[in-house]
This record gives C-alpha cells, structure tokens and sequence, in this order.
C-alpha cells in the first residue's frame, strides 16, 4: 500500500467517524427537543392541578360570585354562561358546517368545492379576537347591547371549519360501496347522504363536535366584547323567574340569550388581573375546571376517532 | 286547456319534466341546499373583511397610512383622539418572529423525532401529549405565565441576556435593560408563544415528513448517507415547500395569539425597541381597550388594528396553503404505508 492509499483511507476512516458523531447527536437531539415539549406540558398540567386544587369546593360550582372582601362564593354564573354560550354555537355551527361537508366531499373539484376548502382554512387562520371584532360589528352593534347570543356567533364562526374539515374527513372515510349501493337500489342522493353516508360517518362527525366544542370552551378572546361578562347570569333564576311571569318557553330562551353572559375562560381572565389574592385563587380553580373539562373531551374524543378510523379502514 | 293539463308530465316540455324528475326525488333542493350552505361558509370569509372594512372610515380618512408607519415616538392618546399604530405592529411583529426562530428548530426536531426515530409504540402517545400542549386553552397559558413561568423562567433568563448582549453595539438595542422585576416582557410573550405554536408546526411537519415517499430514504441509504444526512439533505429539500407553509402557519397563529400574550408582555407603549421591555401587540391593544373605548375614533381606530391583523393572516395563510397544497399534490400516492 502507497503512502497515498494510506492517507486515503486515513482520510476516510476519520470522515466516517465524524459523520457517525453528527448522526449521533442530531438524532438524539430531536428526541431532546421531543422532551423539551414536554416539561412545558407537565409543569402546566401539575401546577394547575397543585394550585388549583387547594381552592375548589362544592360552593365553588353552586354559587355565584361573592362581593369582593367576602369570603367563599363560585362561578356558577361562568359554568351556566360556558354551557349557553357552547349549545349556540354548536346550534349555529353544526348544522351549515355538515351540509357544506356533504358538498365538499361529493364535489372536491369543483369551483365551490375548492373556494370551500380555501374559506375553510383561511377562517381558521383568522385571529380570535377578530372574529371578536367581526361579531362585535354586525351583533352587538345592531341590537345596541352585548349578549350571549353574540359570543355564540363569533364561537360559532371560530368552529366552523372545523365541522367542515372533520366532517368532510369522515364521509371520504365511507367505503364507495356503500354509497354505490344505495344509489343502484334507487335511493335518490339526499337519501343516500343522510340515511347511508351520514350514519356511517356518524362517529367520526361527533367527534369533530366535541373537538370544535373543547376549542370553543376555552376561547376568551371572541368573548371579550361579545358576551362581555355578567356577575349575576343565573340561568335557574331566569326560568323561574319566567315560569311565575306565565312566560312562554320562547321569551324564557330570548331572556337567557339576550343578555351578557360569563364564560371560564372570560371569568379566568378578569380575576388573574385583579389584585385580590382571593380572587387569584379562584382564578387557579377556575384554571383547572376548564383544563379538565378541555383535556377530558379531547382525550375521549381522540380514543373513539382513532378506533373509529382503524374500523372505517379495515 | 286547463291550468291543470299544463302541470301533467307527458304534455310538459322537456326541460320542464327533467326539472320535475330530479325535484320529485329531492335532489335538486338537497344540492342547492348544500351548495347555499358551502356558499355561507365562504361568505363569512369575505364578510370578516367587508365589515371590519366598512366600520372603520373615520380612522382611515383621518390617519391615512401614517396610522401604520414607523415612528420613534408613537402617540396612542384616545384623550385627544390621536392614534398611532406602530408600537403594537412591531411587538406583533418581533414577538411572533423571535417565538418563530425558536419554535422552528424545535418542532422540526420533534417532528424529526415523531416520524423517523421514535419507535412505533412510542409514538401515539407522543403524539398525542404534542397535541394536548395545542388544546390547553389560551388563558390557562396566560395564568400559568404570569404567576409562574415570568418569575421562575424569564426574569433571571432575561438577567442573563442582559449581561451576555446588552454591552454589544447595534445588537444590544433589542437587548437592552433594565429587565422589569416581575419578568413581564416581550420575551416573556416570544417564549410563551414558542410554547404554543411549536405543536402546529410539529404536526404539520411530521405529515409532510411522512407523505414523503420511502424510496426516497432508501435511495439515500443505499448511496451510504447516514440517517441524519438522509433527513437533512434528502428529506428536508423533498418537502422543503410543506415544511416552509408549517413554518407560516406557525407564524400565523402567533400573530394572532391574544390571550397569553396579553398576560405577559406587560402592556406598555414605550419606545424601546428591547426584547427585554414590557411591549404591546395588535391583538393585546384590542383585547384591552375595545370594550372601553372612549369615542368612535379610538374605536375605530382598533377596529382598524383588527383589520390589518385580519389582511396578515389571510395573507399568510393562503400562501401556507398553496405551499403546503403543492407537496401534497406532488406524492399523495405513493406516500409510506
């Protein structure tokens, strides 16, 4: 072997060696960063839970706020105000979000179906909180005063593409026979979405539900100037209030929606800012009320798609 | 004839008994039903834009584009009703792109990680617990900032900047001190959006990373690259356009982030141009000030704010999209089982 084959190889075996260390540490360093996400994830999650846990009781969940000064109190007002709030937008958005799916997943190609796609990503990319602004101009503006109904509106809207995308996702699930062979036994295509398709995609689509609805339950910026906030939203008090006034079921659901509502997430917000201590800790409860209702529904929701899928896709 | 005779199927024109034969089934009001329905959703798109454009003249006529210009010495004063924009674009701006430089190494590590390395039992719940950091609400992120990642994380983390690059010319103005006590700052903001973008551009990488075909890693094998040459100079120019929409997708969201920033950035419009100052950004200004805004002016004046943050993310967004469009378009076949 020559002096220069030996350098040769020289040269190459310490080459190998160096790309082996940089192979080495770059892999391992993914999984460090895989790691570094993580604490963020558990310090929030434990920390939430350590404080916030010190400060619920049943009170916390049955009472309204208590004036500042006094001890005790609750955010049933929040609780009330989050499930209004919540069931409006799941009323404004599920029914359009899945019919626009339906015309989504049947016409992918077409002008509509792509300028469908485009509105539903770029809605999603939309700031919350000018959504917010959006629903601030054409609700609370017109009807002159803040209300739940428009803190439904503007989460309505922050829902919607994902009804669209979950929905859409789910039906192009459906095996082809199955919509083939309702159409050659003569179903007509109306038939065939909501007696065939629809039910087939019917878990896939739930899920979507919960999922926009976890996002729409921890949403405070569209709130902010829509909802606003009220101490003293009781929806207990309004029904019966109405049942002894000989109110028909219609003014009873106006009086609920017509008004500023609280939410947990908005209740969260106002209290960290304040600079009572008692109030703080509410603050921290509250955190953890919404953490756990949010990281339930998305657990639950996330186990039923994916055995859900593994099914649709045998 | 009779009204009647005209209504009978056999003496009707052609076009008529097509029209009676598709609306006898339903179908043709279940199409127009789902197509008004698609027709709705893209309004309320174009109807985000129309209305924030229309509530807001007064600011437009009246500031012009000197509302968005740089300036040193910003005036944001609803007493005497002038309004300038540029402290809140700019802490927008170097928040969301400093939370960028650091997400994006990260999350494409992560992704890396997700995709290629991790062994497949780890991998659903790795993947759920990266999608978990994306569902924890805003304002929990804000609460647990400011009471706990402030104190504990920034303030001593900002010291330390301060030491190591305030001294250092034309660098140091966005490091210069003092760092505020309670850590609230722009970097407090960068670092906490860091937190929550680095999930969406994760999942969005990892997709991309896994539509790219197999042949590609072992064409790259077989040549005796190892693993990380394979990822660095195979993979990533193979999905360079997907992993480019992720990163603006990323950018998107942060710009858009209102609640946790609110909570930490400190809320204050001074003139310096320091990561290490309490700074303001678009959605923290609105967030504060539009439920009490004082006159109509000053309103719209944030109704103006929310319009331009609107034309950013649009803007953003369909670029995002047609980039990440393009890979998926490229190999949605043969993509790895």
């Amino acid at each position: 072997m020559t002096r220069f084959q030996e350098l040769i190889a020289a040269n190459q075996a310490s080459g190998r060696a160096r790309r082996r260390a940089v192979n080495g540490v770059m892999l391992s360093l993914t999984g460090l960063a895989t790691l570094l996400a993580l604490v963020p994830l558990f310090w929030i999650i434990g920390y939430v839970i350590y404080k916030g846990g010190q400060y619920i009781n049943l009170a916390f969940f049955t009472q309204l706020p208590r004036p500042l000064g006094m001890e005790g109190g609750g955010v049933l007002n929040s609780i009330q105000g989050t499930l209004v709030i919540v069931i409006l937008s799941a009323l404004f958005a599920i029914p359009p979000g899945v019919l626009a799916a339906f015309y989504a997943a049947q016409h992918p190609n077409t002008p509509v179906g792509i300028g469908l796609r485009f509105a539903t990503d770029v809605v999603s990319g939309v700031p919350s909180i000018v959504i917010g602004l959006f629903a601030y101009a054409v609700i609370v503006k017109p009807m002159g005063h803040y209300s739940a109904l428009a803190g439904g509106v503007a989460t309505a809207i922050l829902m919607l593409p994902t009804v669209v995308r979950t929905t859409e996702e789910m039906l192009k699930l459906v095996p082809h026979s199955l919509r083939e062979g309702s159409l050659a036994l003569g179903a007509a295509e109306w038939k065939t979405s909501l007696s065939v398709l629809f039910p087939a995609a019917l878990n896939g689509i739930v899920t979507g539900f919960l999922l926009s609805i976890s996002r729409a339950a921890g949403e405070t910026a569209p709130l902010l100037f829509t909802a606003l906030g009220n101490d003293r939203y009781d929806v207990g008090l309004i029904v019966k209030g109405g049942v002894a006034q000989h109110q028909s079921i219609f003014q009873i659901i106006q009086r609920v929606v017509d008004q500023p509502a609280d939410s947990l997430p908005l209740t969260l917000w106002k209290y960290a800012q304040q600079p009572y201590p008692e109030r703080i800790q509410q603050s921290w409860a509250v955190a953890l009320v919404l953490m756990i209702l949010i990281l339930l529904i998305n657990i639950l929701s996330r186990l039923w798609v994916t055995s859900r899928m593994r099914r649709l896709r045998g | 004839m009779t009204a009647r005779a005209s209504l009978d199927p056999r003496r009707a024109s052609p076009w008529y008994r097509s029209l009676q034969r598709v609306s006898f089934h339903g179908d043709l009001p279940w199409r127009w039903l789902i197509i008004l329905m698609s027709l709705l959703v893209m309004l309320v798109m174009v109807a985000i834009g129309i209305q924030l454009w229309r509530e807001t003249p007064m600011a437009r006529s009246t500031f012009g584009w000197g509302f968005l210009k740089f300036t040193t010495d910003a005036s944001w004063d609803p007493v005497n009703n002038h309004f300038e924009a540029w402290p809140f674009i700019y802490g927008t701006l170097v928040t969301s792109l400093a939370a960028l430089a650091l997400a994006v190494p990260v999350s494409f590590g992560i992704a890396v990680f997700l995709a290629e390395i991790c062994p497949a039992g780890l991998r659903t719940p790795l993947n759920w617990l990266v999608e978990l950091l994306a569902a924890i609400p805003s304002v929990v992120y804000g609460l647990w900032g400011l009471f706990v990642f402030l104190p504990v994380v920034v303030a001593p983390l900002g010291g330390a900047l301060l030491a190591a690059l305030g001294h250092i010319p034309l660098l140091g103005a966005f490091f210069a001190g003092p760092v505020p006590h309670s850590g609230a700052s722009r970097l407090g903001a960068a670092l906490i959006l860091t937190i929550m973008i680095t999930p969406t551009i994760t999942a969005i990488s990892r997709d991309v990373l896994q539509s790219i075909p197999s042949s590609q890693r072992e064409a790259s094998a077989a040549l005796g690259a190892t693993q990380w040459e394979g990822i660095w100079q195979v993979l990533l120019p193979y999905g360079l356009s997907g992993f480019l929409g992720a990163v603006i997708l990323g950018l998107g969201r942060a710009l858009g982030e209102t609640m946790a920033v609110t909570m930490v950035i400190g809320n204050s419009i001074g003139g310096s141009l320091s990561l290490l100052r309490p700074g303001y950004t678009m959605a923290s200004i609105i967030a504060n000030e539009f439920a009490e805004a004082v006159s109509r002016l000053h309103s719209e004046a944030l109704m103006e704010i929310g319009l331009v943050l609107f034309f950013m993310t649009l803007l953003l967004n369909s670029l995002a999209r047609l980039l990440v469009w393009r890979v998926a378009r490229r190999a949605p076949q043969e993509a790895r089982a």
